[in-house]
């Protein structure tokens, strides 16, 4: 479904701010992959999702979606293939429109836009349909402004719209790190309910190792743009907090420092 | 200052008003394509003040060499999308900030307009000898003219905002990253918006120019600024008059409202005898209160000087 070979990024390469930020990611998910990607800061998982958004070409390597090469397209081509969610709640949806507007934006990705009304009446009840899995009343808002929703809200919406086009491959970029502990809970379990029911195949960066083992069929572990792990089926099963952080000493050969994963 | 108050004369003001309406009424139809850029795309934009001349200069060329006044507003219209692409490509392929982009836009119109027209400053359509579509000689009719204009134009952009076309134009200015993961080009949005934005301008430029009977190189100085005050005064008190439940017709409606208001407050100040050269400050003056308002509202609440006072209230307690 997707294949990532050789994939390479330097940024302000020859300045004295060069970062080397992938050294040859390999990588390849099979259909219905759910895959969870943690490291250490600087360790190249954002940059490896937004290397396969195309918010920049990479130096070097291949990315393939679907069979499709989609390394010389830039962003808003591939993007019939690829939903996104970002960190940041406000980026994902667009403040001063409508929660229908937006849905009915996200319904056309990939799709050519004419002239023909943005949102029609067939989806405003389709969109009433989906709003209601998400259990937090939106569906009877369709018509309030997304920026008056809370971030927990926004960011429940975009996964919504990232998935309202069956996307080839769903890229969550610690879509709950900005979020209260309740919250991010809340929209962990309904990424878990939209990946499951739609059978997505779905790359989730996330900082805490306990979501990383928790969900998904698939872990893999970054450190200095590369991919140092790879554990999946019974063995991730039966993964434990410990295991991961002494895995990662042992590959990186240095102790995990990142906070934030260690005390959530 | 007695001689001063008994030479202004109420009723004179009044008679004034009917020119106020239909010269107010293209100066809506303008700032409505100034709101398409600096409301919907978030782009100040100010190739303007070179298109709106560059609307009257390819009209009246057009009229006096025998051209229908319908077909010259029409092209005069066109020339403007024409200088919004301009502008657009400046900003989107060549990497230039939208503002600059605007700036050389109408630095290189000022040229263009006098080539227009045959390198002289102005060009005069007299009503006697063409045929026109509007008259400051005939205001009655120059009015009802002008509001038909401009409740076309409002209906045209209520419906092209609301198609997808539209909405993905309304979400490129909103949020650009959001737009292109959802698949949206939004430098062809950009483009597109400030092409829609200069043609809505160079036909209030040709309309303006068959009602003054004259083109002139100078006619769009400050088109940008006046625009902007009519969209802040329109926004204002459309907020003020229907508050959450104006709609985006209701906003465009007020923006055309904020033109005329616009000129009744330009009238005033000359028959008040003030300068009529000051007029250009007095506008700019307003606009930036306007514009301060909202950001001096955001201050006062959250505001380092306060945090400083109730510290300081604290400790003497």
């Amino acid at each position: 479904m997707l294949e990532l070979n050789n994939v390479c990024k330097t940024f302000n390469a020859g300045t004295i701010n060069e970062k080397v930020a992938l050294r040859g990611v390999n990588l390849k998910l099979e259909e219905g992959d759910f895959v969870t990607v943690i490291g250490g800061n600087g360790a190249g998982k954002s940059t490896m999702l937004n290397a396969i958004a195309g918010v920049w070409p990479v130096d070097d390597g291949s990315i393939t979606i679907d069979g499709i090469n989609v390394t010389g397209l830039p962003d808003f081509k591939r993007a019939k293939l690829i939903g996104r969610v970002f960190q940041d709640p406000m980026t994902g949806t667009a403040a001063t429109m409508q929660i229908e507007e937006n849905l009915a934006l996200a319904n056309r990705r990939g799709l050519r836009r004419g002239l023909k009304w943005g949102v029609t009446a067939k989806e405003r009840e389709e969109f009433v349909e989906r709003l209601k899995v998400l259990n937090l009343g939106l569906e009877d808002r369709l018509t309030a402004k997304v920026g008056l929703l809370s971030g927990g809200q926004r960011q429940a919406l975009t996964l919504l719209m990232a998935a309202l086009q069956k996307p080839k491959i769903l890229l969550l970029d610690e879509h709950t790190a900005a979020l209260d502990p309740k919250t991010a809970e809340k929209v962990l379990e309904a990424t878990e309910t939209i990946i499951a029911s739609q059978h997505l195949t779905a790359l989730m960066v996330t900082h805490n190792m306990k979501d990383a083992i928790i969900h998904g069929n698939r872990l893999i572990m970054m450190n200095e743009g590369h991919v140092v792990l790879d554990i999946k089926g019974e063995e991730k099963k039966h993964l434990t907090v410990e295991d991961l952080l002494h895995q990662f000493e042992k590959v990186s050969g240095q102790e995990f420092a990142s906070d934030k994963a260690l005390l959530s | 200052m007695a001689a001063y108050f008994s030479a202004l004369s109420f009723a004179g003001l009044v008679s004034r008003l009917p020119a106020c309406v239909a010269q107010g009424l293209i100066w809506g139809i303008m700032a409505l394509g100034v709101y398409v850029t600096f409301r919907l795309l978030d782009i100040a934009d100010l190739s303007v003040d070179g298109t709106f001349s560059t609307g009257g200069a390819v009209a009246v060329m057009l009229i006096v060499s025998g051209m229908n006044p319908w077909l010259a507003v029409l092209i005069a219209t066109l020339c403007g999308l024409a200088v919004g692409c301009v502008t657009g490509l400046l900003h989107t392929k060549l990497g230039i900030p939208a503002i600059l982009a605007g700036i050389l836009s109408q630095y290189a119109l000022y040229s263009i307009n006098l080539a227009i027209m045959d390198f002289k400053a102005n060009q005069a359509v007299s009503v006697d000898k063409y045929y026109l579509i509007m008259s400051s000689r005939h205001l009655t009719s120059a009015i009802i003219t002008g509001l038909v204009f401009a409740i076309i134009v409002i209906a045209v952009m209520y419906w092209f905002f609301g198609t997808e076309m539209g909405s993905a134009l309304r979400a490129t200015g909103c949020n650009p990253t959001m737009s292109k993961a959802q698949g949206i080009n939004i430098n062809a949005m950009k483009v597109l918006g400030l092409a829609i934005s200069n043609g809505l301008v160079a036909l209030a430029g040709a309309l303006s120019a068959q009602y003054a009977g004259f083109a002139d190189v100078n006619s769009g100085r400050g088109a940008i600024v006046i625009g902007l005050a009519a969209v802040i005064i329109g926004e204002v008190l459309g907020e003020a008059a229907l508050g959450r439940k104006l709609n985006f017709a209701g906003r465009l409606t007020f923006v055309v409202i904020g033109g005329i208001i616009y000129y009744i407050i330009y009238t005033i100040v000359l028959w008040l005898k003030l300068d009529p050269n000051l007029m250009k400050m007095f506008t700019a003056i307003i606009v930036a209160i306007f514009l301060a308002v909202p950001y001096l509202k955001g201050q006062a609440k959250n505001s380092f000087m306060k945090a400083g006072k109730n510290s300081v209230a604290k400790e003497a307690k």
